[in-house]
């Protein structure tokens, strides 16, 4: 998923429109694959889905490198693929494998892997928002060039750790890239009932740090912001918030049947899916050889989750301590 | 072979943990420092003076002087620990922990399980305990709400040997370990703030380091064995003193390490005295003197010849007033009493 960054303003080539395109495919054909084995009980637990959204994972992880780090949330599977786990592990651990990317500890809400720069995802709302400032400030301190992003959505911004976050990563013009995932509701409550402010944006202005609005739906409009805001953070002129607006098309977890939405709402956004928006500049060809690529894949996760081995009980107890 | 001279000098528990950081920093530039008021020119080397000095050795760079925000302190010790470095992060009263309980429960403690043993997080963080007349908010002994999470490791030193040892091997362990120390023993305030007490102690001056996980035994002794931390170990010494005159001879341990316990030091004690009573500034209810008992319990019974006593803090929040805030902490004349009672 990683490749070489583009400068910003570069026009979107048709070799990054295909990887963008794939990247998103594969998450929301995951994403469904993943609901039918929720369903016939293979996955145990819950699931926050992140169908609707992949226009920012993707947009976002595309400019990154494998070397730089990201903090996600309870709706991490989408930011797992993108950043590169793979699809193998990131179905083992949903099913609860040792050959999991947590190795069965972490679950649907903690995927992630530091061989790819990914922090297991953190499930407490607004608990990436400290933490990513000690990634920052450990790239700082080492004077290496890499970034760290993080992920949250629009309801973290009430949580004091988004302040106190923000405000550290100012002062300290630390290298953080904070992308803003706001889909308008926090579970089922819109954003607009929780903060007079409407736009998440404005808020960083109280911490003198530059923030944008980007249409969360266009993958490259994100990826264009992006690529500004980390090499911005790559120069050491500090962090930058992206708001994306986005919206989830699916329930916030599997027992949510979504109805403080209207139909028309979902509707308006569903028209503006962000493979929608990026498959018009592909032709039928080469997105049917996408799907078909993207079956394979997954197919094979499927199955290499199916064949691997349950942890051992006794695995419960190691890993606790280094 | 003549034996190697150790040279020692006397030194406050402040003097030792700033020696102790130090000596980190330089050995380790993965060390740093990072908390309120912690390197401000002109300012107070922290809440105790613990790092004063250390700015102007080290630069603002290596000891960051954070805002007023205890959650960003402890997000930012744990995501740099996670990339290999080693911060050592300060609060000014462990009462402001609970400002960031997330980052030290959800966080600190569990990245390393939930990463299925990929992560470590080698971050450290002080926490000054005790009530010293501040009341209610800055004056809690808070251990054992830490003693309770799998995957931190907490330690309690009382003395500037123990507490430069303790606090190098705290740095050095990949693990996050809360180190509490007790704010009437820095040394800051004299001898008499803190009842008198001799608050200096004989410090090598090669480096050297306590293990984590060790109990020592301060005072042998064969009638009774009294677990003790902090002020309440220097409340426990004299008390053992004044039974010493009535042929009582306590053993009196300081557990040092309150998480992993040292249960073979408490349990070859408690098995050679037959009696244990555990002290702590923490309250009662709850406390991590509750859980020595029940382990002493579990593995001792058949040798005990009297029943477990805990003399802690009574379960209400730490008043202002000198004469209410004496009534409620340990004192020598109840770990007398207590010490009589189970001897019959």
């Amino acid at each position: 998923m990683t490749a070489p960054e583009q400068t910003p303003g570069d026009p979107a080539d048709a070799a990054m429109v295909d990887r963008l395109y794939r990247g998103m495919l594969l998450i929301r054909r995951f994403e469904e694959r993943v609901y039918r084995l929720f369903l016939e009980g293979e996955i145990p637990g819950t699931l926050h889905q992140y169908h609707g959204q992949e226009a920012v994972a993707t947009g976002v992880c595309d400019v990154l490198r494998l070397d730089d780090w990201i903090t996600s949330t309870h709706r991490p599977h989408g930011h797992a693929l993108a950043k590169g786990v793979s699809a193998r592990a990131a179905m083992a651990e949903l099913d609860g494998k040792r050959t999991g990317c947590c190795a069965g500890k972490g679950g649907s809400m903690h995927l992630g892997d530091p061989a790819v720069g990914m922090l297991p995802a953190i499930a407490i709302v607004g608990g990436g928002n400290t933490v990513v400032t000690g990634l920052g400030l450990a790239m700082k301190l080492r004077k290496s060039d890499q970034v760290a992003a993080c992920f949250f959505g629009e309801g973290a911004t009430n949580e004091g750790a988004f302040h106190e976050g923000l405000n550290f990563a100012a002062v300290e013009q630390l290298p953080i890239v904070l992308i803003c995932e706001n889909n308008l509701y926090g579970a089922s409550t819109p954003f607009h009932r929780v903060s007079l402010v409407p736009d998440v944006a404005e808020r960083a202005k109280a911490y003198g740090v530059p923030s944008q609005i980007v249409d969360g739906m266009d993958v490259l409009a994100v990826r264009a912001a992006t690529a500004d805001a980390v090499a911005s953070a790559r120069a050491g002129a500090g962090p930058t918030l992206i708001e994306c607006k986005t919206y989830r098309f699916t329930g916030h977890s599997r027992s949510d049947a979504r109805d403080y939405r209207t139909d028309e709402e979902e509707a308006e956004w569903a028209a503006r899916d962000p493979l929608l928006v990026l498959g018009a500049r592909l032709d039928q060809a080469a997105s049917e050889l996408f799907e078909a690529s993207v079956k394979a894949e997954l197919d094979d996760a499927v199955e290499f989750a199916r064949s691997s081995p349950w942890p051992e009980p006794a695995e419960a107890l190691e890993g606790v301590y280094a | 072979m003549p034996e190697t001279v150790i040279e020692t000098r006397r030194l406050t528990i402040a003097e030792a943990l700033r020696e102790a950081i130090a000596e980190e920093m330089r050995r380790d530039e993965n060390v740093f420092l990072l908390g309120e008021d912690v390197g401000v020119e002109g300012g107070f080397g922290g809440a105790f003076g613990v790092y004063l000095g250390l700015v102007e050795e080290f630069g603002h760079e290596r000891i960051i002087d954070t805002p007023i925000s205890e959650k960003a302190i402890a997000g930012a010790a744990v995501g740099a620990a996670v990339l290999g470095m080693r911060p050592v992060a300060d609060m000014q009263y462990s009462d402001f922990l609970f400002e960031c309980m997330d980052e030290l429960v959800n966080q600190a403690a569990k990245l390393r399980y939930m990463s299925g043993g990929k992560l470590s997080v080698p971050m450290v963080m002080r926490a000054p305990v005790g009530a010293t007349l501040r009341g209610a908010q800055h004056g809690q002994c808070p251990e054992s709400y830490f003693v309770h999470v799998p995957g931190l490791k907490v330690v309690a030193p009382s003395d500037a040997y123990h507490a430069k040892g303790i606090l190098k091997s705290a740095i050095r362990d990949d693990n996050p370990v809360l180190v509490f120390e007790h704010k009437l023993l820095y040394g800051s305030k004299g001898r008499e703030a803190a009842g008198g007490y001799d608050l200096t102690a004989e410090v090598p001056t090669d480096d050297y380091t306590v293990p984590i996980g060790k109990a020592i035994i301060k005072r042998p002794g064969t009638d009774a064995t009294v677990v003790a931390t902090h002020v309440s170990l220097y409340r426990a010494l004299a008390a053992a003193d004044q039974l010493a005159s009535e042929d009582i001879e306590c053993e009196v341990i300081d557990p040092l390490t309150l998480n992993p316990l040292d249960e073979q030091t408490i349990f070859g004690s408690v098995q050679k005295t037959g009696r244990l009573a555990i002290v702590h500034e923490d309250t009662l209810t709850g406390g991590w003197g509750a859980e020595v008992a029940a382990r002493v319990a579990d593995d001792c019974l058949a040798y005990l010849e009297a029943p477990i006593k805990r003399i802690a803090t009574r379960d209400v929040p730490a008043p202002a007033a000198p004469v209410l805030e004496q009534a409620i902490v340990p004192q020598v004349e109840t770990i007398v009493a207590t010490v009589k009672e189970m001897l019959g």
